[in-house]
């Protein structure tokens, strides 16, 4: 378990191997961030049922120290943004997100929540959670089995292993992390960063939006 | 424990006079020139004029005995200028009588129902949402599926969604050439979304919201100490809702004094995208409608189409569908006990235990069919493939062993905890009639003491060959529809081991299969007794390969029909328990 | 008594706790996190500790497992015989319309050729239900059995082209034993008839 903190550069002697570990107080940071992060209990859609399979006895995520699922917000680190995400459940999610404390990291997980899916021709259906909030690891599948969802967390283990203290929010003194707009309900879902977008095309369009593709 | 029929008069749904064909006959005699019987090609049932709605159907409710309004939906014929309204009404006995209304495109307006029946409330919802069908006299029209203030009605046939390419799948730009392509690229905002021309965001009112408490009850004091009464949102992002279902309920104090399930959350426009599909191409997408009971939804889409073009599967390929039927059953079961006792407070203890069963079920799936959740099985005219080596030994293991030993340590478990007793006993009362009114179905209203069990009543693929109990229960409150589930996992074992002994060996496929097929013009409605409760598939072909229309009745929405009826003046703590009792998931929900 | 049926209740989870010390011994501490008793406990038989120890341990997928589709080839990686021919039929079946093919031509005559310029698979809309590989008449299109595919980027790794795509035959084989095993036996045994008629059609001259 030691072995993986180890600097390689700082060499230990022999006598001493697993019982004396050196490692920079960076590494040695992030290695128990990464096995402290708590997700938010948050289903949203099919995957929903892989990602609790995941949390029970056969696949029990409590061993990558996930232990409890958060309901609220402001107690979580991870966001598994775990299915469908339709234009109606998208100003939730936003608002969800921008409730959690930094460090914040978001696993999108299954087709839906990457790219919409099979669902993404479809009217109601946001196309990408990415299109409103970062996402830090995706992860395939529809639904992704819960192995392929532990694979995921493993990727952001090792991405939270990899982060730099001057990456850090608290490092630049900051405070909070960015605010993301969230989107309307109108005739059709707006993000209120695209207005500018939305008014410049309303007015070059005559033609209905149907048939501007 | 032991299955106990309903023998008292009243509970049940009325007998209805004689037989289908016969009521008709009767409601066209008491209503000369009003009703008319459907006479397209491959259509059933009666065409009712909008004016003798109200009366007709009052009429097939207290003397003809139809009490279960089953399905209510809007089908678009665009070619003819028409909106039509689709009853399907059941009594106790009988199959489905059809009825219909047409309306003209420009001001489509129709009675509403939910006076006679009132589980017609969130289907003429729907409907008008999708269509925009005006159902007159409803108590609270607003928008279900969509939120206030969208533009359009989606499923009208001119309407189309952001990323429309063509009207029929497959799309052209597939193949032979053309090139990759990202749907958002070829839209002005990079996202899925139109707005009309002249759209300005900037001046938008966002009454999404606001328009959700309208209909609500507030005013609870007629006298004494005036209080204010407090609206709270549950959900849609709350552990105990099951999913994204937002609840909003009006409290006095801690009690309830009204709620509204406001549904939509995971709107994935299903029947939309069903109806650009071929037949077959619709069976992996109704895997996710109720993604716990993905060998049911498919079962009952594939009979739908079945009876459509009216082929047979072979002998192999009915068991085999009974078997994957009944083991999604106690999957259900087990996941719904688990969770329902999760909100009770138990945390994860029986979902923990219920899982590791539900597991070595999803074991056999994934063994059969390639994936352990969307299992995409079924088949028109059979199934995918037969059973793999050694799936036969792994069943029975579990069938004939393991389960029945765990459904009895389950409810060594659970039963007779008394925290859960207190809990669940005398909680969230659902009277039969009322039940049945409400079109409530599955275990919810075998609970109330209705013995109403389609396998049973309408026996369809091979459930006649079977021996096995519908399981009743009387006192209707949440502790019985837990029992009532209990016994269905015992009473889905008797069924599966009799299917495994019986089962032959042969063939599991009518002809050959294809990922397209042409469908004879017509419509089906077919029902089963999926694990929530009823679920009917509709279908209408205009004789090309893709359905002109296709809807799901869907269980666990019209199950959230007597959710406030259920909860008014009872604690806040409990809403959860009684949603939890009812067993909902939010796929098949909004769809 | 008030209180025994939370106690019945709490029996039966002290025998599940007691139950995973018992497969401890039975196992061995060491043996417990072997291949064969990962078999065993998680099977029917099962009685004690459920869990997969991923990564360390994989629970292995069943044979028809699907996940993401993946294209077969004959030959080596530098040259890879598709099997595909470019018809198309994959493309048509696909449910959610995710799989994109360029017919290749013949770069003198223009004349469409029996294998593809582009393949392409969309896998943020793919719904891994196995259409593709179901419908294909040439075995060409397979689903996959590799599930770890989590990365950090979708804009430029979730459509995966004809390079990503290929897989060679040799790992068909290994992950879909009994079905490359009957395909090869319906091979052989169309080949025999082919012999056959020939032989059959020589002996008529």
């Amino acid at each position: 378990m030691t072995d993986e903190l180890t600097h390689p550069n700082i060499p230990v002697p022999e006598d001493l191997k697993g019982t004396v570990t050196l490692a920079t107080w960076e590494k040695f940071y992030n290695w128990c961030r990464a096995r402290s992060v708590w997700p938010m209990f948050f289903g949203l859609a099919c995957c929903a049922f892989e990602m609790i399979a995941m949390a029970t006895s056969r696949f029990d995520f409590a061993r990558f120290g996930m232990e409890v699922m958060r309901a609220s917000p402001r107690q979580a680190d991870l966001m598994i943004v775990a299915g469908t995400v339709t234009k109606k459940m998208a100003p939730q999610v936003v608002r969800l997100y921008n409730q959690m404390a930094e460090p914040r990291y978001v696993v999108s997980m299954g087709a839906c929540a990457n790219g919409g899916g099979p669902f993404k021709e479809g009217y109601s259906v946001v196309s990408g959670i990415d299109k409103l909030i970062p996402v830090d690891v995706y992860v395939p599948g529809c639904p992704p089995t819960p192995q392929a969802l532990l694979h995921g967390f493993v990727t952001l283990h090792k991405m939270i292993e990899n982060t730099k203290y001057k990456d850090m929010i608290w490092y630049h003194n900051r405070g909070q992390g960015e605010e993301f707009a969230i989107p309307v309900l109108g005739p059709d879902i707006f993000d209120p960063r695209q207005i500018p977008l939305i008014q410049s095309e309303a007015a070059k369009t005559p033609v209905a939006a149907n048939d501007s593709e | 424990m032991n299955e106990q029929v309903a023998e008292s008069e009243g509970v049940q749904l009325d007998a209805a006079v004689g037989s289908v064909e016969q009521a008709s006959q009767a409601l066209r005699e008491a209503f000369p020139g009003k009703v008319r019987p459907d006479e397209r090609e491959g259509y059933e049932g009666v065409i009712v004029d909008a004016d003798a709605l109200v009366d007709a159907a009052l009429f097939l409710r207290d003397q003809l005995g139809f009490r279960y309004l089953s399905s209510v939906t809007g089908v678009d014929y665009a070619n003819d200028g028409l909106l039509e309204s689709v009853y399907h009404a059941y009594g106790a006995e009988s199959g489905a009588l059809v009825f219909k209304v047409q309306v003209g495109c420009g001001n489509p307006e129709i009675p509403s129902l939910v006076s006679v029946w009132p589980s017609a409330n969130f289907q003429e919802r729907e409907s008008y949402d999708m269509y925009g069908i005006r159902y007159a006299g409803h108590p609270n029209l607003q928008r279900i599926l969509t939120w206030e203030g969208f533009a359009g009605h989606p499923m009208r046939k001119d309407w189309r969604e952001p990323y429309y390419e063509e009207e029929h799948k497959p799309f052209k730009t597939r193949h032979p050439d053309g090139g990759v392509f990202r749907a958002e690229d070829r839209n002005p905002f990079g996202r899925n979304v139109q707005y009309s021309p002249g759209f300005d965001p900037a001046k938008w009112e966002d009454i999404a919201q606001s328009a959700v408490y309208d209909g609500l009850m507030r005013e609870v004091k007629e006298e004494g100490l005036q209080t204010e009464t407090i609206t709270v949102n549950v959900g849609p992002q709350h552990p105990s809702t099951h999913g994204v279902l937002r609840v909003v309920v009006v409290l006095d104090g801690e009690t309830v004094v009204d709620l509204m399930p406001v549904l939509g959350y995971l709107h994935r426009n299903h029947e939309k995208i069903g109806e650009r599909c071929t037949f077959p191409q619709i069976i992996p997408y109704t895997d996710r409608l109720d993604y716990i009971c993905s060998m049911s939804n498919g079962l009952g889409y594939v009979l739908a189409v079945e009876k459509l073009i009216g082929i047979q599967p072979p002998e192999r390929a009915e068991y085999i569908r009974v078997i994957m039927a009944e083991l999604t059953r106690i999957v259900n079961h087990l996941m719904a006990i688990g969770f329902l006792w999760n909100d009770v407070g138990a945390y994860f203890t029986p979902v923990i235990y219920a899982f590791n069963e539900r597991e070595l079920i999803l074991d056999l799936f994934e063994m059969v069919s390639g994936s352990r959740m969307m299992c995409n099985y079924m088949r028109v005219g059979g199934v995918f493939e037969d059973l793999p080596a050694g799936w036969m030994e792994k069943a029975r293991a579990l069938v004939y062993d393991r389960l029945p030993r765990f459904v009895d340590e389950f409810h060594r478990l659970l039963s007779e905890n008394e925290i859960w007793r207190s809990r669940s006993m005398g909680v969230g009362i659902l009277p039969a009639e009322q039940a049945v009114a409400m079109g409530a179905s599955g275990p919810l209203l075998r609970a109330s003491g209705v013995p109403y069990d389609i396998r049973r009543v309408e026996p369809y693929s091979i459930y006649d060959r079977f021996d096995f109990d519908v399981v009743v229960r009387h006192n209707a409150d949440v502790y019985d529809r837990f029992l009532v589930r209990m016994e269905e996992m015992r009473q889905s074992l008797r069924i599966l081991r009799q299917a495994m002994n019986q089962i032959p060996a042969g063939p599991v496929q009518t002809g050959k299969k294809n990922w397209t097929m042409k469908v004879p013009a017509g419509e089906a409605y077919h029902r089963i007794e999926a694990p929530k409760g009823e679920l009917g598939f509709y279908l209408v072909s205009d004789g090309g390969s893709n359905p002109w229309r296709y809807h799901v009745r869907s269980t666990s929405m019209i199950n959230l029909t007597p959710l406030a009826e259920m909860c008014r003046g009872h604690k806040i703590a409990d809403v959860v328990v009684i949603l939890g009792s009812i067993d909902i998931t939010l796929g098949e929900v909004d769809r | 008594m008030y209180g025994l049926g939370i106690l019945k209740g709490l029996s039966v989870t002290l025998k599940h706790f007691v139950n995973t010390y018992v497969d401890d011994i039975k196992w061995g501490f060491a043996k417990r996190y072997t291949p064969e008793a990962l078999l065993v406990r998680q099977s029917a038989e099962a009685r004690g500790v459920f869990t997969v120890q991923y990564p360390e341990e994989v629970l292995l997928p069943q044979e028809r497992f699907r996940f993401v589709p993946f294209l077969v080839y004959e030959g080596t990686d530098e040259d890879r015989q598709y099997r595909c021919t470019a018809c198309g039929i994959c493309a048509k079946a696909c449910p959610p319309q995710c799989i994109w093919i360029v017919r290749a031509k013949d770069p003198e005559t223009g004349k469409p050729l029996r294998r593809p310029a582009e393949f392409y698979v969309d896998i943020d809309i793919c719904m891994n239900c196995g259409s593709c590989a179901e419908y294909c008449p040439f075995d060409a299109i397979q689903m996959d059995h590799d599930f770890e595919l989590a990365d950090h980027d979708r804009e430029t790794a979730h459509i995966h082209d004809l390079q990503r795509l290929g897989k060679p035959v040799e790992y068909y084989a290994k992950i879909r034993p009994t079905y490359y095993a009957a395909e090869q036996e319906a091979k052989a045994a169309k080949a025999a008839r082919a012999a056959k008629a020939k032989a059959a059609r020589r002996k008529d001259k």
